[in-house]
């Protein structure tokens, strides 16, 4: 129990150190994409126990996390003014919504972020369990070619679609309320409670996937993922196991989406877009696959540069780089177990002897 | 009392007729063995019991239920759980972790209850560890719980293989090939632990070519060629039945 938890207090640890030295430094600025860096991670982590865990890739993330972004930018910026009906009276006497005056000094009335989130998480559960359905039975580049074309369909659509902005995606989405004094919002002067408030949640999620790693769910998601047809011989439902963990995965994406959303106060296409995939698989691999830690602390380090702009115009490169560079040299991860031990015995000259017991 | 009954099975891929028109009961509480010589159809045989291929015709009953057309996940629920010829444990995990997970079917956490580590949890996963022990110490591997299961000696996987199907606590238990890659010692031991599983009260249906092995354990013998039934009978019996030294020795013999 203790070394489940240790981690995250020191974790904990970490990210207070950091916001300190935000402080003390005068450059708390840089609290703002690691505060966006959180809400990424929140997304890794859940790719990672559907990649790392349960043995299932994804390409197709960024549409999930689109989906909950699209769905709660939506949602909070249509003004329902311009559409009264029976729906929309039934919804404002239930408390459902929440009037606010628009930039030109209009009346603007729309969902609740609550309400927004909870439809958010809804259609993406439903969407998950109809694309992991039929997909989930193919295996290897088949599931991940399938996952890569329902992200482009996503990303196709949002950039398509006219009421979702197109190109332009959606702006001026509110804050979210989260607790009563407590806003989810980009605005400066919330910023370190912002900071503490994404990385709260992240830590959260980590609590979560890790008791689900140690629960019997998690043996049987290892047992799925090591040898399928035996996992299935002792009476574990593999195919299902799958799916719930897809979902899973897909919930931890789209809440992120719809939170970065309620920070960034807006979302564009381009968090649809494939690439942005790539860059979570990419993360998720090159922490060491089945390492939520590992995940973790590269999804820290790289989402921050990337957001701060260390990598410039070759940003998706860098990531595709990445990706390319994990796989031909370390398919198992950078961190991972036993790197060590494996660098050890690189180094040494005789490897095999090293074994003998 | 029957356990399992195959009643005219047949199963056919393209052109082979893999195994056609085969029926044979399973007495509760024996040891059958299944045996013929290669290619015969024993593996097909075995997959068609355990639901991972689906018979094109014919019923298996096993404990007063139709189980043709299940998954093997389903099979495994009802109390029939398989090992397999070519050993299939879960890499990186121990041995005691994949005993651990034959006790699935005896638990019930699901997804939200280990994500919020709920209270009940909590026995649960202590009993499922006293019950994998439990095995362990009746298998002589408590030793070996830590170890990483696919780095054991190729007898010992089979062991814990057998050990994480015992955790499921079957009523029918199907060995395919349990001495395969054994050597004389190995399998003197295995014979004893398959006698020993039978006396737990566990009706135990194996696959074996090591013919000393299953005369001496098995209380009836089925044998089969090209997908047929060619014999069923006490050991004694097979041994001197003319079909088997023909389909074994050729007509010549």
């Amino acid at each position: 129990m203790a070394r489940r938890y240790l981690p995250i207090a020191a974790f904990a640890g970490l990210i207070v150190a950091i916001q300190l030295a935000t402080l003390f430094s005068g450059t708390a600025y840089y609290l703002t994409q690691l505060t966006m860096t959180a809400y990424y991670s929140l997304v890794i982590v859940g790719l990672c126990m559907l990649i790392g865990y349960a043995g299932q890739i994804s390409l197709g993330h960024a549409g999930f996390f689109a989906i909950g972004g699209y769905v709660t930018a939506f949602l909070t910026t249509c003004n329902l003014n311009l559409h009264p009906g029976v729906i929309v009276s039934l919804l404002g006497k239930s408390g459902a919504l929440v009037a606010r005056p628009d930039a030109y000094g209009g009346s603007l009335l729309t969902v609740h972020p609550w309400l927004a989130c909870a439809a958010a998480i809804l259609l993406t559960v439903v969407i998950a369990y109809l694309v992991g359905g039929p997909v989930l039975k193919l295996k290897g580049h088949y599931l991940a070619m399938a996952t890569l074309g329902f992200g482009i369909i996503v990303y196709r659509m949002v950039l398509g679609t006219e009421f979702l902005g197109a190109a332009d995606g959606i702006t001026d989405v509110p804050g979210f309320p989260l607790l009563p004094g407590v806003l989810i919002t980009g605005n400066s002067s919330a910023r370190v409670s912002n900071y503490y408030l994404a990385w709260g949640l992240v830590i959260l999620g980590m609590v979560l996937l890790l008791n689900l790693i140690h629960s019997r769910v998690g043996r049987a998601l290892a047992a799925v993922h090591g040898a399928e047809d035996a996992a299935g011989a002792m009476g574990i439902p593999t195919a299902r196991y799958k799916l719930n963990t897809f979902v899973l995965s897909a919930v931890f994406a789209a809440l992120a989406g719809v939170l970065l959303t309620h920070y960034n106060g807006g979302i564009g296409p381009s968090e649809a877009s494939v690439m942005k995939s790539v860059r979570y698989v990419a993360i998720v691999a090159i922490g060491g696959m089945a390492n939520l830690w590992g995940a973790l602390s590269m999804s820290l380090v790289l989402n921050y540069l990337s957001l701060r702009g260390y990598f410039g115009t070759y940003d998706d490169a860098v990531f595709g780089l990445i990706l390319i560079l994990i796989m031909l040299f370390a398919p198992d991860g950078l961190l991972r177990r036993h790197l060590f031990s494996d660098l050890k015995r690189a180094i040494s000259r005789n490897p095999v002897e090293e074994e003998a017991p | 009392m029957t356990l399992l009954s195959i009643r005219g099975v047949s199963k056919r891929f393209g052109g082979l007729q893999a195994v056609n028109d085969l029926s044979f009961d399973v007495a509760t509480g024996s040891i059958k063995a299944l045996i013929g010589p290669n290619g015969a159809g024993k593996t097909t045989i075995f997959n068609l019991i355990s639901g991972f291929l689906p018979p094109d015709s014919g019923e298996i009953v096993f404990g007063g239920a139709e189980i043709h057309g299940m998954s093997s996940c389903q099979v495994a629920t009802r109390g029939m759980v398989r090992t397999f010829q070519h050993i299939r444990l879960f890499p990186k995990m121990t041995v005691l972790e994949n005993i651990m997970v034959g006790r699935h079917v005896h638990s019930r956490a699901g997804f939200l209850a280990g994500m919020l580590n709920l209270p009940f949890t909590w026995g649960e996963e202590r009993r499922i560890r006293e019950k994998s022990f439990e095995i362990m110490e009746l298998l002589g591997i408590v030793a070996h719980a830590g170890t990483e299961a696919i780095s054991l000696a190729y007898g010992q996987q089979r062991v814990v293989e057998i050990g994480r199907a015992l955790a499921c606590e079957p009523k029918l238990l199907l060995l395919d090939e349990p001495a395969a890659g054994l050597n004389m010692r190995e399998t003197n031991e295995m014979g004893g632990l398959i006698s020993r599983i039978r006396d737990m009260g566990v009706t135990v249906l194996l696959v074996e070519h090591d013919m000393s092995l299953v005369m001496k354990i098995s209380d009836e013998v089925v044998v089969v060629s090209y997908g047929e039934k060619i014999a069923e009978d006490r050991p004694l019996s097979i041994q001197k039945n003319r079909e088997v030294i023909r389909v074994y020795l050729g007509d010549d013999a």
